[in-house]
């Protein structure tokens, strides 16, 4: 038993998981992964989804990862290339042609003209103010309240600074559209339906709002600062996102850790009121000084620790944690290149189908009903265009997020989700003619699906709800918003953490600091 | 040139206002009390007939008196009734004794005010939801009373480093802090959550969710399921907050008691009323206010004007342009103020028949409601956001005339019936005649639906869609909080960030409608603190 | 007329199966609410009911107490988590008194718990909870019921009691021990359980029928009892039984903190003294570890009893470490004059360290004098409580008076 004790044992080989056990090896720690699926990587992983075509899983873009992370952990020696970088989003609808909007520039989208096109670089500087100041925000451990201990209100007080000194003007404008709708915001700058479509897409891309939903500024935001401190903008590494994963896993391993795959946790073990260890679904159990959860927490807690061994009032909270999905996930594989109406080639590139704010809020009327939206709005990518290595030469993959699928379908999934699958190629056959006929396999993901293979309750990229209500020090529930569980020796380092999900790795490693700091 | 306008009698000056407020609506008499009481020669100048802006009670069908825009006095603060005295200037409140909701099944879930009675009505749809009512309503409470102190304040500019409101700003950490470290976390929740998210933490009974969600879409152009509403929902709630009964009420006379107590209440303070005074323009002169045109020309002259206007028509329609600093009639323009509600105002030939209700059971004379599910509610949102009126409305209906007799022909009943939604911009085109009587037919075939034989009971049906309140009232697209109570309209956002001070960029020119802290509903909050900023500023 | 024929709405509290039979036997019309049912709050006169109550033996309606039936293969576990003592320790036919913390440690409620089988409890609760009580149900296998209207209860408490049930039929019902409890059957084969528990801290007993058949458990224990002068007794006469036994009232010495509003008003079970019913070492329950860190730090507060000199009653009193009050110390939560003790008692919230034993602290009453008021500084004494503690209601077999 003593040849099986660790320092920390990380339950769950996601991103966060990883870079929480590369930091925590850096350190000195004796680490351990265990993952249920037989590679790492999670949501993040890139599979082969048909013979010859892979594809990442859930995500398919880096675009949040802050570069010094990638640095800290020396990601490119590991590994890490990208296939493209500073990627482009391309709006595309019938009605009203093609935008451009490059990542990062400030200079209105090709393709925008009047009034819009002047607005466009006014807008932007503002929100890219606004986002940078809230990207140091997204890196802190949340403090906690009231407590007066000097290390929560020196955190309190440096974000308090940071946000007073953005100026007075970019203060106000922060204070009075943080609680927003998308929809307003963009109706006070703008015209063209498919940029604020496109614009609004970003904004609840992942969650279950639609653009006239209070909050989405936030969303928007939210994303914009995460992407701030990303090193190659939005960019797709050459092998999927799995090859992040695998380059987060040689830096884990490098540093001494051990990974080990194929062996799904059944529940973490307690002695003396800590967690002492993990016992496998074999039986088999390891011993360890700490445990850190990548799993979402209601699977933490619930699942793997227990309600048993919490509190009436803490389960009540992670019980009405908002658990749910609606982003489902399309991969096809395409015996030739898709011709998007209106663009060169696949070109490189993001593909926004969602023509206006209105079109998305009408998708996302269907979702709060428990239907799927039957003109869903879609972020499409083809990565074999970049990274031909993905598909057999000659044939492309096409990977798309699709709003809006409830986790619960009204009708059921089952039955439905061919119904879905044919809305959404019907959609894709609008804007690439001949698409459909390309087509040699295809995989849908509705929630439930990524509930089932990733075991992700409730089946959410986020874990829980991106949302002002669960965000920050409130994220994923009061009482364990600093990575750490009611439990002493349990942390959380999954998306269910502040700064919440998308491939970040920021949970992963302001966990592995409170390891650290708790240790110390 | 005003100056050289012939002025009648005791020309000394000692007759010219020292400030006028544009508007008699309750919070425009309550800001002119405060003032008159504080010693100011105050008028009042209002452009219809008659004073109390959306509550009125009018005689708009023969013997019938109808409250025909806010229908219940729920909010009206304690401190300002006290401080001015209103029961003594005659007005009566009188305590609901319940409400209910009807379901399209037939069934019905009633809210009594005796707790036991409450907790076996509720226990009728879930045992879990009778006992977690408690839990819900003690949370609420907690919220209230975190609220409360903040009602009465002008809420402080986090921007700046003035002292007063660095001061504010330490009073409200301090205030924030002394809830303690969970409920801090709980409050943060709160104010952002949805009406939905927040009643799933409670209910599992789909009907005392919808029950309970009505109040937070009342007024708002959401829908239960946006982000905010729980806030929403505490602004209705606050009018219970001392625990004082008398707070959720019918007013005597309808709810031009209330103002008509307060014009009273000013008269007697010496302030002065003009009716029929429409108000043309707001004069300046080198960035101060120095008075008003009248419609007909006239110009009224005085050093502080109060707008009891929302706060587009006081800017965009009763100032020139020019006069005011451009970013800020942009930030003006931006202001939401959407219409979403409608009313009826129905004279009835006798008290309807609702056969879900018990009989004896007291909740009749209470708030009525139709709708059956969160998802109905939101579902009649969905249909706003697409222009049009709610297929399905949310209705709130009393018929205060079962309490209070003066208020129609013995025998004779008034119904009043809020509707929510119903948009101010029709997707088929503007309002018509035969559009507004299709949109009071949805609503009287609802209520038709629980209450038999109602078609035929109707004398006269006033049907006002948010065109005709604004029309009629003067409220930007029919608003009834003159504003959306959304998080970027709130506090010291409210109405627009940096004049959240009743103050605006014009010295001497001041808000005090709706559109400022702490919003709409019948509250004079915004009122009162109003004529604070006015005295303070006049160190008065 | 049994049951209430009037809807909630015009009649929103229930009547217990004994409503008609306290009904003729009541003088001066006193009913007041309790848990959602009307019960009697005085009979006759408080004095002559509470001295049936010490001296011979009383009958007091329990119908309005709160009943759960929780059972099912993790009831045991289920209630470990719930309550802060050991129930796996509980066997079969043993009552228990417990309480129930929130996760802060703050005291949620108290009551009894009976273990009637295996892994089938009773917990009886001085208020509704069901939404605690199901909350904390996630992860359990367990199922939970209200129960209180399924069964009629009546409180059999005096030296006495145990006479009057022998009388009454219940062979070797002395022998039952103090929270033990056991199916009797008397009559005509009424079925009844009998449990050796109650709130007055005397010889004492509570029966649990079907509601059918609570009628006629009333008729027996009144026609057994008239030699004795057995008298039913109502909520104020119990109050001051309590109080001399040193039990907690619900919203008088505490209030839930699932009730209060302000911040820093609630009171951890520590501080009413109650650290005995609080088992560290069973596992994990809600509150554990909240408490396990107070339990580490020197106490702020306390629960204490006192000996008030003087014979009024310090009702609502402030306490004071001087005379002069100059510096309150606590207050006082409940007090009545013993009129088998001839104490005049308090239970008092105290701040540290004045709930040590034989500390002197000054409580400030007020004494009515035909409507002029006069304000007293009387000095009061911390003692041990229970402040009235018979042998007889431990003694097994129990005594025959």
């Amino acid at each position: 038993m003593s040849a099986c004790r660790y320092d920390c044992i990380v339950v769950g080989g996601g991103h966060n998981g990883l870079t929480c056990a590369a930091y925590l090896a850096r350190a000195g720690r004796s680490v351990l992964v265990l993952e249920a699926q037989e590679a790492v990587g999670g949501a993040a992983r890139t599979r082969e989804f048909a013979p010859g075509f892979r594809v990442s899983a859930c995500a398919h873009l880096l675009h949040l990862m802050p570069g010094w992370l990638s640095r800290e952990l020396d990601l490119p020696r590991h590994g890490l290339r990208m296939a493209a970088e500073r990627m482009p989003t391309f709006a595309l609808s019938a009605a009203a042609g093609v935008l451009r909007i490059d990542p990062r520039t400030h200079g209105a989208p090709a393709g925008l003209s009047g009034v819009d096109a002047r607005a466009y670089p006014r807008y932007a500087a503002r929100m890219n103010r606004l986002a940078a100041a809230l990207s140091a925000l997204l890196e802190a451990v949340p403090p906690r309240l009231g407590t007066g201990a000097w290390r929560d209100r020196l955190t309190l007080l440096r974000l308090g600074a940071r946000l007073r000194f953005i100026g007075r003007r970019d203060l106000r404008e922060a204070l009075r559209i943080g609680g927003m709708c998308v929809q307003d915001l963009l109706d006070e700058h703008f015209e063209s339906p498919l940029l604020k479509g496109a614009l609004a897409f970003d904004a609840v891309l992942g969650t279950n709002y639609g653009p006239r939903s209070p909050g989405t500024v936030f969303t928007l935001l939210y994303r914009m600062a995460a992407g701030t401190a990303s090193a190659h903008a939005v960019a797709q590494p050459a092998g999927g996102l799995g090859a992040l994963c695998e380059a987060l896993a040689a830096a884990a391993r490098s540093a001494g850790a051990t990974i080990r795959t194929g062996v799904p946790v059944a529940s973490i073990v307690l002695r003396d009121d800590r967690a002492a260890g993990v016992r496998l679904e074999t039986g088999e159990e390891f011993e360890a000084g700490c445990i850190i959860s990548n799993a979402d927490p209601a699977t933490t807690f619930l699942d793997l620790l227990g309600a048993e061994h919490l509190d009436t009032g803490f389960v009540r909270r992670v019980a009405h944690l908002r658990t749910r999905g609606m982003t489902a996930k399309l991969h096809l594989a395409l015996e030739r290149p898709p011709r998007f109406a209106g663009l060169e080639d696949a070109s490189p590139g993001r593909i926004v189908l969602a023509p206006s704010p209105e079109s998305i809020e009408c998708a996302f009327n269907h979702a709060k009903y428990g239907e799927f939206s039957t003109l869903p709005a879609l972020e499409v990518l083809v990565p074999s265009a970049a990274d031909p290595t993905l598909a057999p030469h000659g044939k492309h993959v096409l990977s798309a997020v699709v709003q809006y699928a409830p986790y619960r379908l009204a009708a059921g999934w089952t039955e439905h989700r061919h119904q879905f699958l044919d809305a959404i190629l019907a959609l894709l056959e609008a804007h690439a003619p001949g698409l459909r006929d390309s087509v040699c396999a295809a995989e849908l993901l509705t929630p439930q699906d990524i509930e089932t293979q990733f075991r992700i309750r409730g089946g959410h990229w986020h874990h829980a709800e991106l949302a002002l209500d669960q965000f920050f020090m409130v994220r994923p529930v009061p009482g364990a918003a600093q990575y750490r569980a009611p439990v002493h020796g349990l942390y959380l380092c999954g998306a269910g953490c502040h700064p919440g999900g998308g491939v970040m790795g920021v949970a992963g490693r302001n966990a592995a600091r409170e390891v650290l700091r708790e240790a110390a | 040139m005003s100056e050289a306008a012939p002025v009648p009698k005791r020309s000394n000056g000692r007759d010219r206002p020292e400030a006028i407020v544009v508007g008699a609506g309750h919070n425009g008499l309550v800001a002119a009390c405060y003032l008159a009481r504080a010693g100011l020669r105050v008028l009042v100048l209002e452009r219809n007939a008659y004073v109390g802006g959306a509550a009125v009670s009018r005689r708009l069908f023969r013997g019938f008196t109808y409250s025909n825009c806010s229908y219940v006095c729920s909010l009206l603060r304690t401190e300002i009734i006290r401080a001015l005295d209103l029961p003594s200037y005659g007005l009566q409140i009188i305590p609901y004794e319940g409400g209910c909701t009807l379901m399209r099944d037939g069934g019905h879930l009633a809210l009594y005010d005796n707790h036991d009675a409450l907790r076996r009505e509720i226990g009728r749809h879930s045992r879990r939801d009778a006992e977690a009512y408690d839990r819900f309503m003690r949370d609420m409470l907690r919220h209230c009373r975190f609220i409360k102190p903040l009602l009465l304040r002008a809420p402080p500019d986090p921007t700046t480093l003035r002292p007063r409101d660095l001061r504010e700003l330490l009073y409200l950490g301090r205030h924030f802090s002394g809830l303690g470290e969970e409920r801090m976390y709980d409050t943060l929740r709160f104010w952002t959550m949805s009406c939905a998210d927040l009643l799933d933490e409670y209910f599992e009974s789909e009907i005392v969710k919808a029950h309970l969600a009505g109040s937070s879409i009342i007024g708002t152009a959401l829908g239960p399921r946006s982000p905010g509403t729980a806030y929403v929902l505490l602004h209705h709630y606050m009018g219970s907050i001392d625990g004082t009964v008398g707070a959720w009420g019918f007013a005597r006379g309808g709810m031009g008691a209330i103002t008509q107590a307060l014009a009273s209440a000013l008269r007697a303070n010496g302030g002065e009323i003009r009716t029929e005074a429409s108000v043309d323009r707001i004069l300046t002169r080198n960035g101060r206010a120095t008075g008003v045109v009248l419609s007909g020309g006239e110009e009224l002259h005085a050093k502080i004007v109060v707008s009891n206007l929302d706060v587009r028509r006081t800017f965009l329609e009763s100032m020139d342009a020019a006069d005011l600093p451009q970013e800020f009639l942009a930030q003006v323009r931006r202001f939401k103020i959407r219409g979403s509600s409608g009313k009826l105002n129905i004279a009835l030939d006798g008290l309807p028949r609702f056969p879900a209700i018990p009989p004896g059971a007291p909740c009749i004379r209470g708030d009525m409601h139709v709708t059956d599910t969160i998802d109905m509610l939101e579902r009649a949102y969905d249909d706003w956001k697409e222009g049009r009126w709610s297929r399905r409305p949310y209705i709130d209906m009393l018929i205060p005339t079962q309490i209070d007799p003066t208020m129609a022909p013995p025998g004779k009943h008034y119904m009043s019936v809020f509707v929510q939604y119903c948009p101010y911009h029709l997707a088929e085109g503007p309002w018509t005649e035969e559009r507004r009587a299709r949109f009071g037919q949805t609503v009287i075939d609802s209520i038709a639906q629980h209450s038999p034989g109602f078609r035929d009971l109707i004398l006269h049906a006033e049907i006002r869609t948010p065109w005709e309140i604004e029309k009629e009232v003067g409220l930007t697209e029919g608003n009834i909080f003159q504003g959306e109570l959304t998080f970027d309209q709130l506090l010291f956002n409210r109405p627009i960030p940096g004049y959240a001070q009743y103050r605006s960029p014009i010295r001497g020119l001041y808000m005090c409608g709706s559109s400022t802290h702490p919003g709409g509903g019948v509250m004079g909050a915004p009122g009162a603190n109003s004529a604070a900023a006015i005295l303070r500023d006049l160190r008065r | 007329m049994l049951t209430e024929t009037e809807p909630h709405y015009r009649q929103p509290l229930l009547r217990t199966r004994f409503h008609e039979r306290m009904r003729a036997y009541s003088q001066v019309d006193s009913f007041i609410p309790w848990s959602g049912y009307s019960t009697v709050d005085v009979f006759t006169s408080v004095e002559q009911e509470y001295f049936a109550i010490r001296n011979s033996a009383s009958l007091y309606d329990l119908t309005p107490m709160v009943k759960y039936r929780v059972a099912g293969p993790q009831a045991t576990r289920y209630l470990d988590r719930l309550l802060t003592r050991s129930v796996a320790k509980l066997s079969p036919g043993k009552v228990a008194y417990a309480i129930w913390c929130d996760d802060r440690g703050q005291l949620i409620d108290d009551g009894t718990v009976f273990r009637i089988a295996e892994s089938e409890y009773r917990l009886c609760t001085a208020e509704r909870q069901l939404d605690w009580l199901l909350d904390s149900s996630i992860g359990f296998d367990v199922e939970i019921t209200e129960v209180t209207a399924d069964i009629a209860a009546l409180a059999l408490q005096g030296p006495c009691s145990c006479s009057v049930l022998r009388a009454m039929g219940l062979q070797g019902v002395e022998v039952l021990a103090p929270f033990e409890f056991k199916h009797f059957v008397f009559g005509a084969g009424t079925a009844a359980l009998v449990s050796r528990t109650g709130f007055t801290g005397d010889l004492g007993y509570e029966l649990w029928v079907d509601p059918s058949e609570a009628e006629r458990l009333w008729d027996g224990l009144m026609d057994a009892g008239r030699v004795r002068t057995i008298r039913p007794v109502g909520s104020r006469a119990l109050n001051i039984a309590r109080l001399e036994a040193g039990f907690l009232m619900p919203n008088v010495d505490f209030v839930s903190s699932a009730h209060t509003l302000r911040n820093g008003t609630a009171r951890s079970a520590l501080e009413f003294g109650l650290g005995w019913l609080v088992d560290f070492g069973k596992g994990h329950f809600t509150g554990r570890r909240a408490l396990l860190e107070e339990s580490r730090r020197k106490p702020l507060r306390r629960l204490a009893g006192l000996d008030v000199a003087g014979t009024k009653p310090a009702h609502n009193a402030l306490l004071y470490s001087d005379r002069a009050g100059r510096r309150q110390i606590g207050s006082v939560t409940s007090a009545a004059w013993s009129p088998t003790c001839k104490r005049n008692l308090a239970l008092a919230m105290l701040d540290a360290p004045h709930f040590d034993m034989g500390r002197q602290v000054w409580a400030e009453i007020y004494v009515n004098r035909e409507l002029v008021w006069q304000r007293r500084m009387v000095p009061a004494r911390v003692v041990e409580r229970p402040f009235f503690a018979p042998a007889r209601r431990r003694a097994t077999p129990a005594g025959d008076f």
